[in-house]
């Protein structure tokens, strides 16, 4: 049996579960369903899902916790869809692996392009040295980035921000990871380093500054960026 | 006299009987003396109700193995005694807790003049029972005569038996009902002799010393005397009750002077069944002197306040040297029709003219009050030996040894000088000395002085010296004369000065409690209050102290109020919570659970108890000292009972303005959420039973999606109302680029703004700010949105952000219509919806705002624009970055 595309949702909320089930199957994914995190756990251990949607407020354990123990050993996408909206929360599940975070209510739109990125990512990063997005052209091999065939100025450091959003597109990266993976340890709390040298990036790379449409504020979380 | 009914007695009486009436009813089997069947008669009682289904026990009983009686005890509930050990011996008592646990409705107690043993939580069993009564619990109870207070010398005097369990004359004229129990002595008698009331070798020991024809006859005077007399009183009762106009024959108003002699005893007891009889009312009064009194006078004195209290007499003290002055004034204030004195003992001349004058000047001075004066009796015969008048010695021995060293000082030195004057002079320079000594000491050492420098002189200065002899007679005189002088000068000196002591030591009470009651009126919170109290506990009786308070729902609180110096234990807190509950002092020194270390005072305010104060007191106080102390408690309790109103009203008000916020809540909310559900409702519904076009349906579609959205935000509008409300919001600020918060805004209303022409005006070296972006997101959100539902499609919404001085600025502008300028004041208030607002909304959107902002130490203020439209300015006190330049630098 092909289970490359079946995807597991861990919900204990019929409801959600019925609407994600007829949102996703209608997409073309199959399904695969647990009402408690035990389940979820022996789920994921037996159908191999290609993505997980798991709920944080479970009725016998901790999301949290469920998150932690999968992650022992499953490397592929886990998308948090739950009612706690508060900006700890999330960044507590970001921090534990999760790759996405999605507050209820939700749009199924905005699901249905969070998994597809999600997935895409997971396939593998590509060898390919040229990252592109629209307009906007990344050359790893020769570091240098192009917009419009126009090559921009950017410092060492606005690049490495710029490649490191890039290459987990479609992805939040919360402040401190962003700071850490670029400044590295001891900067996590700099985050007026990030606030400049967003503002800086998003003037060399978007089209209007004003209205970022690649690297996205996540409000008191972090940063996304959108190919 | 008016024969109208006092209209404060009435009322007094109202009030009394409806404090009586939440109480427990007290039932008294009253007998002239033991073997008439109080104890019998009460049980057949308690059978009778029993068969009426009435819920009746017994407490406790005593049967003095009568076979008749216990066989009466038979099928009725009992109630173990409680057993304990005191001091290695065994003791048993009435378990009061058990029967107020129980709580039935009907509680036998026997003999209610009984003393408990120690270790009990009072002293006496009327003390108990009136706890019981407290309790709502009603009480069948036994009393002879012999055992009330004003009747116990009598029968004394009657039997030559002192009783020594005795009861106080209120609790048996407060009792709800008396029954008397009568027999013919030859009955009790023949009774007695069948064995009835004793065993066979006691009755005949019990006959001849007590039970004797003439001892019974005489008891079942008093005691049918007694219940004739209540019935009166009863009668007058019911009559001022009910408002018969009658011959009111009171309006008599007995004053009792008493002073610190055992006499007084009798004097209180004679004047309070002359009141009872009277049907007047009585009160009692002593006058402080510059007379010091004894150890021996002073607890004699306490004594008779005590006896006083006992029998229901309103006691004062006042101060003045003219005993006869302070009766007759005293007496005119309070508008006695009687005084009361005792006679004083003639003892020699000078009493018998002291009396003379005393009696003549309270009969001259008192006009047209009634004196009456009390003849001692031949018992106080038995102190004679106390009769000499010994002046106190009580000074310590430390005040006799200076005088005597001063004495000696001041005769060595004259010896000296002795030949430059004359020996005459000398006795000037000692008298001189003893006036002065006068003025610090007390009568024993100047009486001392006084002699021994009579001595002194005589010795060595008079001729012949070195001899006690004197020669001639004019020395002797002078000598005589000399040691008068110098003792009366010197009593009279100390007398004027303890007067003086005295008024000193009332002046320094007045003024503190005067600046108690000042500091307390400025103190504001419980906790400044105790904080006072207990200072000035400390300052003026120096006694650590312990503040417990009552909780909101009138229970005593667990806890002590902070900054004590004593710990109290779990046992001190039951102690506390039984003074709360009985408004009656306990511990050391008191009749109830005097073995415990604390004394335990209510604080008693106008409408109840307000907590207790726990002192830890070495002695006693004196009379003096208790007033002064009463009068400082009712400040502070009057204090705390101001604070307990206070917050009192303050709740009240946060209840009702939250129950008219509830209502609000309600009525804004049931509709806003009615709305989106029903919608999504109907179309659902449409969508699932019709097979309507696909036009209609995309429709419908659309209406569940903007009703979903409209629910949606709602409840995120909620949410944040209730983390506002309880207080859950802490803002955490973070480096911020407002950059960020206008697109975010922008981005989140993408669709709402669709009509409209966002404007964002940000100046290019706006510096990074550290706010917490979340809030002022969710601020900006709510305030574009406002701008959306209220403005002109196609207009223009301008947000202005910049820092200026120390503020982020956020400025945003409208086209609507504006505020309506008498509506300025109330926009950010909770559920509050312009009058002009179009359907929909809830009023939390701009409350949230103002909250948020606030959270974050902002300001917010509403206004019209010139060319109309809203304006909303907010300000947030921020810390700004400007580390461009710098980064840049870094970057190289």
């Amino acid at each position: 049996m092909n289970n490359a595309e079946t995807i597991l949702i861990i919900d204990d909320e019929v409801q959600i579960r019925r609407l994600l089930e007829i949102t996703l199957s209608a997409n073309g994914y199959k399904i695969s369903e647990a009402a408690t995190g035990r389940d979820g756990l022996i789920h994921a251990a037996t159908v191999h899902p290609v993505l997980i949607i798991l709920d944080l407020g479970l009725p016998d354990s901790d999301g949290i916790e469920i998150l932690k123990k999968l992650r022992e050993w499953y490397l592929k996408p886990i998308i948090i869809l739950s009612v706690r909206s508060s900006e700890d929360d999330i960044i507590r599940a970001l921090d534990n692996g999760a790759n996405d975070y999605l507050t209820k209510p939700f749009r199924t739109g905005e699901l249905l392009a969070r998994i597809r990125v999600a997935i895409r990512q997971s396939l593998g990063s590509s060898d390919d040295p040229l990252l592109s997005f629209g307009n906007l052209t990344i050359d790893q091999a020769s570091h240098t980035v192009r917009k419009k065939d126009v090559l921009l100025k950017l410092t060492s450091t606005e690049y490495s921000l710029l490649v490191l959003l890039a290459k987990n597109e479609g992805r939040v990266l919360t402040h401190q990871f962003i700071l850490k993976e670029i400044w590295g340890m001891g900067y996590q709390e700099q985050t007026q380093y990030l606030r400049v040298f967003m503002a800086q990036l998003r003037k060399k790379v978007e089209d209007d500054p004003a209205k970022p449409t690649l690297l996205n504020t996540e409000s008191g979380i972090g940063y996304r960026f959108r190919g | 006299m008016d024969n109208r009914p006092d209209p404060d007695e009435l009322l007094a009486s109202i009030i009394h009987e409806e404090k009586k009436s939440q109480k427990g009813k007290l039932k008294i089997f009253f007998g002239m003396c033991a073997g008439v069947g109080k104890t019998y008669t009460m049980l057949q009682a308690a059978r009778v109700e029993k068969m009426k289904g009435c819920d009746i026990i017994i407490g406790y009983i005593e049967t003095h193995k009568r076979k008749e009686t216990e066989a009466l005890v038979v099928g009725l509930e009992l109630i173990e005694r409680n057993r304990y050990s005191y001091k290695s011996a065994s003791v048993q008592e009435m378990d009061l807790d058990a029967i107020i646990a129980r709580k039935p409705q009907i509680v036998l107690v026997d003999e209610l003049a009984h003393t408990n043993a120690p270790g009990s939580r009072h002293i006496k069993r009327f003390q108990d029972v009136q706890e019981i009564l407290e309790n709502g619990i009603n009480v069948y109870t036994t009393v002879n005569v012999q055992h009330l207070e004003s009747r116990s010398e009598t029968v004394a005097q009657i039997t030559g038996i002192t009783v020594r369990e005795t009861l106080p004359d209120e609790i048996f004229e407060e009792a709800d009902e008396v029954e008397l129990v009568d027999l013919s002595p030859d009955e009790l008698l023949q009774r007695l002799a069948e064995g009835k009331v004793y065993t066979p070798e006691r009755s005949r020991e019990a006959v001849l010393n007590f039970f004797r024809k003439g001892n019974i006859t005489a008891l079942r005077e008093m005691a049918l005397r007694i219940v004739a007399e209540r019935v009166d009183k009863q009668l007058h009762d019911y009559m001022q009750q009910k408002q018969i106009r009658g011959p009111w024959k009171s309006g008599l108003h007995l004053l009792v002077a008493i002073n610190y002699k055992v006499e007084s005893m009798r004097l209180l007891r004679w004047a309070k069944n002359l009141a009872y009889s009277m049907g007047a009312n009585i009160q009692a009064v002593y006058v402080e002197t510059a007379h010091h009194l004894t150890p021996k006078e002073d607890t004699q004195l306490n004594k008779n306040i005590n006896l006083a209290k006992q029998l229901g007499i309103k006691f004062r003290i006042v101060t003045n040297n003219d005993v006869v002055s302070a009766i007759v004034d005293f007496a005119q204030k309070e508008n006695a029709s009687h005084i009361i004195v005792g006679k004083p003992r003639v003892r020699n001349l000078f009493t018998m003219l002291q009396l003379s004058n005393f009696v003549n000047r309270l009969i001259r001075y008192s006009g047209n009050i009634d004196v009456y004066i009390l003849g001692s009796d031949n018992q106080s015969k038995r102190r004679l030996k106390e009769k000499f008048y010994v002046p106190s010695f009580t000074s310590s021995v430390r005040e006799y040894l200076t005088v005597i060293l001063l004495i000696f000082l001041t005769s060595i030195t004259c010896y000296f000088v002795r030949d430059l004057i004359a020996y005459q002079v000398v006795s000037f320079g000692l008298l001189f000395l003893v006036s002065v000594l006068a003025i610090f000491f007390g009568s024993g050492p100047i009486f001392l002085a006084a002699s021994l420098s009579a001595l002194i002189w005589d010795y060595f200065f008079i001729p012949p010296r070195f001899t006690f002899h004197v020669d001639k007679p004019e020395d002797l005189l002078m000598l005589v004369m000399f040691f008068t002088i110098a003792v009366l000068n010197g009593i009279l000196t100390s007398r004027v000065r303890r007067q003086e002591q005295k008024i000193r030591i009332r002046e320094e009470r007045t003024h503190a409690l005067y600046q108690l009651t000042k500091e307390l009126n400025t103190a504001s919170g419980m906790e400044e209050v105790s904080q006072i109290a207990m200072k000035y506990v400390q300052k003026y009786f120096s006694l650590e102290s312990a503040i417990i308070l009552k909780t909101d729902n009138n229970q005593l609180d667990n806890q002590v109020q902070k900054g004590t110096g004593i710990l109290l234990s779990g046992n001190d807190f039951s102690v506390a919570n039984w003074v709360f509950k009985n408004t009656s002092p306990a511990g050391k020194y008191t009749n109830t659970l005097p073995s415990n270390v604390h004394t335990f005072y209510p604080m008693t305010g106008n409408k109840g108890n307000m907590g207790v104060i726990a002192v830890k007191i070495q002695q006693s106080f004196t009379q003096g000292e208790e007033l002064f102390w009463e009068a400082c408690l009712s400040q502070i309790s009057g204090k705390y009972e101001r604070e307990f109103l206070r917050n009192a009203a303050k709740n009240t008000y946060i209840l009702s303005e939250s129950e008219k916020l509830y209502k609000t809540l309600f009525n804004s909310i049931s509709h806003e959420l009615r709305i989106p559900v029903a919608t999504i409702l109907g179309a659902s519904d449409t969508l699932l039973s019709e097979n309507y076009p696909e036009e209609t349906r995309q429709m419908l579609y659309g209406e569940i999606n903007i009703a979903s959205i409209r629910l949606n935000r709602l409840i995120e509008n909620l949410l944040n109302m209730s983390r506002l409300e309880s207080g859950h919001i802490t803002p955490r600020p973070d480096w911020c680029d407002v950059h960020d918060l206008a697109n975010n805004v922008a981005e989140t209303l993408e669709s709402e703004l669709k009509h409209f022409k966002l404007l964002t005006v940000i100046p290019d070296d706006m510096p990074l700010v550290k706010i917490d972006f979340g809030l002022v997101e969710q601020v900006l959100h709510n305030l574009v949105l406002n701008a959306i539902q209220i403005a002109p499609e196609g207009s223009a919404i301008r947000l202005k952000i910049f820092y200026d001085s120390g503020f982020l600025n956020i400025q945003l502008m409208d086209r609507g219509p504006g505020f309506n300028p008498l509506e300025l004041n109330f926009v950010f208030d909770k559920f509050y919806r312009g009058k002009d607002a179009k359907a929909g909304g809830t009023g939390l959107g701009l409350s949230i705002v103002k909250g948020f902002v606030a959270a974050q130490g902002g300001t917010i203020i509403a206004e019209n624009r010139v060319n109309g439209g809203a304006k909303f300015i907010l300000k947030i006190p921020v810390v700004i970055q400007e580390l461009v330049q710098n980064i840049k630098n870094e970057e190289g």
